[in-house]
Formats: structure tokens, C-alpha cells, sequence
């Protein structure tokens, strides 16, 4: 449908990034992020309400040390930066998955995360012209230059004619 | 009783379901991934995706939910030689895969089975079990899958 492929177009168009601004090895710094006690609770109360997220005795008692972040909170913080560090400004079509995600550490309320992805492939999709395939590995660090997540992912991104 | 009757393990568990609403799906994003197609129905229905949809993580999230909520694999009754198992933190995931968008309106019924435990070298008492999650809509169609795995004290 012409009409679809012209308003879908003119949403891509003017964005920094397009497949053909990454390359293998390439690196992007996502800035940082301070997590909030309030936040660590927030989420876990709708979505993983377990006594380690919820109360910072339970925190300190368990594993995590201290009121720790849920694992899946840990990921959506990490997406969130994502976004923030490039994906909004980007041809951006979406991702089918996580290869892999590793909870390396626990987040503790009052941390400082850092954000860095790396380009570990950028290949054309065979499958769809004008879009390209970017495999990234993103890593977060805390204050103390600790990694709490790793993470590594394909996403779908139009080339920038396709985005014209 | 054995851990793996315990752990019921290759019994797929029903976790119960979770509806997308679109404020729902919205409010989500909105924090963690506000990308148009999950904040916006005009953008959304623009893009690829063609309607308003979850984020992935969002769908995920609520399998956690579900996951927690239910109870449903790790309430088991336990009569075993042992102090009950206490279920700890997760390594993470992998082959997370988000096969087909969740639309607003979606409930997704949500499932976990449990793969194998074996013990810890590294953590004397403990024990990584392994997961399967999985999530489906209205239709049946599988919307999220994943292998997971989680720390458990048994000793």
C-alpha cells in the first residue's frame, strides 16, 4: 500500500543513525544512569515482587547484599539507555531477541550504571532489501567499574535509502 | 520426595496470563523503551509492526510476574530429608526470542518447565536449576520464549 510506505518513510527520515553508520568493532557510549530505591521497588512490586527487591532488610539478608534491582528491571534500565543513547535517533525496525543476557552482579539502590554497546557484526538481510542486521554486545559497568550486565542482540535497521 | 519431583521437572507449569492493555502497554514503555511503536497507536500503526504492541521487555517482565505471582513452580509440597529449597537469584538468560509482536488488547498465557538441576562447585549447598519460560496469545501462537536458570539453596 503506497500510502503506508510514504508516512512509514517519512517517520525514518532525518534520523542520525542508519545501518550504514555501524560497523564491526565500532563503539557507542550510552551515558549513565543513577538507580533509585524507589524505582527498584516500583518495578518489582508490578513485576517481580520478591523481598529482596521490595525491602532493603530482605536485600541485605540475601544474595544481593543490599535492596537489589530484579534482573528483568536491570534489563529494561539497560533498554531504556539504549534508547536514549541512540536508538530514538535511529532507522531502528525492531529486534526478534537477546542471544544472551548475563546478571554479573547485583544493582543496588544508590548505583551509578555506565553504559557502552559494541558492534560485533552489521550485515544486509538477504531476507529484506533495505534493511540491515547490527549485532551489538552491550555492557553495563557501576560506579565502581564492575559489570552488572552483559547482553548481546541482533537488531533490524533500514538502510538510508530505504529510509528516504 | 526428590528434588525433581519438587522442581517438577519436565512438567510444564501454567503461570496464568497477563493482558496488554494499551495504557498498560503505554505507561510500560514510556519508562523503558519509548520507541514510537510501543508509545504512540498513530506511529505505530505506521510502522512495521502496524498497531500498538508491547515492548518485548514488557512482555517478558510479565512472565516474570506471572512467574512470582502463581507460585506455581516453586509451591510444591516438601517432605523431604532436607530443609525445604529456598529459590535465590538468576545468572541471567539466554535465546530470549519475541517470535510475534503482542498487539494491544493481547492476553498472553504465560508457562515455565523446568529442564535439570545439577549442584554448584563453586557454591556448596546450592543448585542451578534450569528453566524454559514461554508465553502465548489468544491464538496459541508462541509470543516469547526463553532458557533461564536460577540458584537454589538446598542445603
Amino acid at each position: 500500500m503506497i500510502t503506508f510506505k510514504i508516512e512509514q518513510d517519512r517517520a525514518m527520515t532525518g534520523k542520525r543513525w542508519a545501518f550504514e553508520d555501524f560497523a564491526e568493532g565500532q563503539s557507542l557510549d550510552l551515558g549513565t544512569k543513577m538507580v533509585t530505591a524507589d524505582e527498584i521497588v516500583g518495578f518489582a512490586s508490578e513485576f517481580d515482587p520478591q523481598p529482596m527487591h521490595l525491602k532493603e532488610a530482605a536485600g541485605r539478608a540475601s544474595l544481593l547484599g543490599g535492596l537489589g534491582a530484579s534482573g528483568w528491571h536491570t534489563c529494561c534500565m539497560f533498554m531504556r539507555m539504549l534508547c536514549d543513547g541512540f536508538l530514538l535517533d535511529s532507522t531502528s525496525q525492531g529486534s526478534f531477541g537477546i542471544d544472551y543476557a548475563k546478571w554479573k552482579k547485583p544493582v543496588l539502590a544508590g548505583d551509578m550504571l555506565s553504559g557502552r554497546v559494541t558492534v560485533v557484526s552489521a550485515r544486509s538481510s538477504k531476507s529484506r532489501p533495505g534493511v540491515g542486521l547490527v549485532t551489538i554486545r552491550s555492557e553495563v559497568t557501576n560506579q565502581r567499574g564492575e559489570q552488572v550486565l552483559e547482553l548481546q542482540n541482533t537488531g533490524m535497521f533500514l538502510t538510508r535509502e530505504a529510509a528516504q | 520426595m526428590s528434588l525433581d519431583r519438587f522442581f517438577r521437572l519436565g512438567v510444564t507449569v501454567e503461570l496464568g496470563s497477563y493482558t496488554f492493555e494499551p495504557e498498560t502497554i503505554k505507561a510500560f514503555a514510556r519508562k523503558y523503551d519509548p520507541q514510537p511503536f510501543h508509545v504512540d497507536e498513530e506511529a505505530a500503526r505506521r510502522s512495521v509492526l502496524g498497531g500498538l504492541c508491547a515492548s518485548g521487555w514488557h512482555t517478558a517482565a510479565a512472565w516474570m510476574k506471572c512467574n512470582i505471582e502463581s507460585g506455581a513452580g516453586t509451591d510444591g509440597e516438601w517432605d523431604g530429608s532436607g530443609p525445604r529449597p529456598q529459590f535465590g537469584p538468576s545468572p541471567g538468560f539466554r535465546n530470549l526470542k519475541w517470535p510475534k509482536p503482542v498487539h494491544a488488547g493481547e492476553t498472553v498465557r504465560y508457562t515455565r518447565t523446568a529442564i535439570e538441576h545439577r549442584a554448584l562447585v563453586s557454591r556448596p549447598g546450592w543448585r542451578m536449576l534450569s528453566l524454559r519460560g514461554e508465553g502465548f496469545d489468544s491464538r496459541g501462537d508462541k509470543v516469547l520464549e526463553f532458557d533461564s536458570a536460577v540458584l537454589v539453596q538446598v542445603e
